[in-house]
């Protein structure tokens, strides 16, 4: 009988099991807005990131066994999803070859404090819309805005954002560079044309 | 010791995205908190860089739709 009770039965071990998932299900769940919000701005459009979003989740339901307890659920979630927009060939939108050269780091700042001689850097920021940083970051090519979205928004780290994008540690860093440069142009670009209209 | 730089500020600019992301070296933190100690200049625009990626993550982030929770809610296996 002692032998018996150590070796867990069927049912126990169905119960256990339906008792992790569960527990996986609920987990993956509370990280929807984290996903979405990556979903968001990987995609094209509202409801691209939708169906990346579901897709994403069904894939993650139906493939929980292969997620390793303890790691980065996050991560792991954001892998299915960056694989799934490729997949799709959401990447048609490719870097051009030959991209103007972005303006320096502080050539926003410049752009934005030379008019009202503004002192206070936060208040300075506020001249941006929301509508413009929304617009600005759909324009910069993808490579470059996986990157920014992955680090600065879905605050992952160089390590996590290379691992999803299936890239290089150094190569995140460079398209970061760049993406945070092309993005701060495209910013003072739509200051410049709201106030030459 | 590195030798000081020609143009201190084009240096500072530089170490600016790796200073914010919290990956330049014990050496190159000194120096560049140094210079920002002494450079109003550079101190205003690292200050707007750090404003403006907060400022960025919160125009950024947008609530799921509350229909999409469901719909996720909706794909769970049931149990047998």
């Amino acid at each position: 009988m002692a032998e018996m009770a150590e070796a867990p039965s069927d049912a126990t071990r169905i119960a256990a099991e339906a008792r992790d998932r569960v527990r996986f299900e609920e987990d993956a769940l509370a990280l929807s807005d984290q996903v979405y919000s990556v979903a968001r701005h990987l995609a094209n459009s509202r409801d691209e990131a939708e169906d990346l979003v579901q897709e994403t989740y069904s894939r993650a339901f139906r493939s929980w066994r292969s997620f390793q307890p303890g790691t980065n659920l996050r991560a792991w979630l954001l892998r299915i999803l960056t694989n799934l927009n490729i997949d799709r060939g959401r990447r048609r939108q490719r870097a051009p070859q030959m991209q103007a050269l972005e303006a320096n780091d502080y050539f926003l700042y410049d752009t934005l404090a030379s008019d009202d001689g503004a002192t206070d850097e936060e208040r300075v920021v506020e001249r941006l819309s929301q509508d413009d940083i929304v617009s600005a970051l759909s324009a910069v090519p993808h490579d470059f805005r996986d990157a920014i979205v992955l680090v600065d928004i879905g605050d992952f780290s160089y390590q996590d954002a290379a691992q999803i994008l299936g890239i290089p540690i150094g190569t995140v860093m460079s398209r970061l560079h760049r993406g945070r440069r092309i993005l701060k142009r495209g910013l003072a670009e739509s200051v410049a044309e709201e106030e030459g209209t | 010791m590195t030798p000081p730089h020609e143009d201190p500020c084009a240096h500072c600019e530089e170490m600016m995205q790796p200073y914010l992301d919290h990956i330049l070296s014990d050496e190159e933190m000194r120096e560049a908190e140094a210079h920002l100690d002494a450079c109003e200049w550079c101190r205003k625009r690292y200050r707007f860089e750090e404003s403006l990626r907060v400022y960025v993550r919160q125009a950024i982030n947008q609530p799921m739709p509350a229909e999409l929770k469901v719909r996720l809610a909706a794909l769970r296996i049931p149990l047998e």
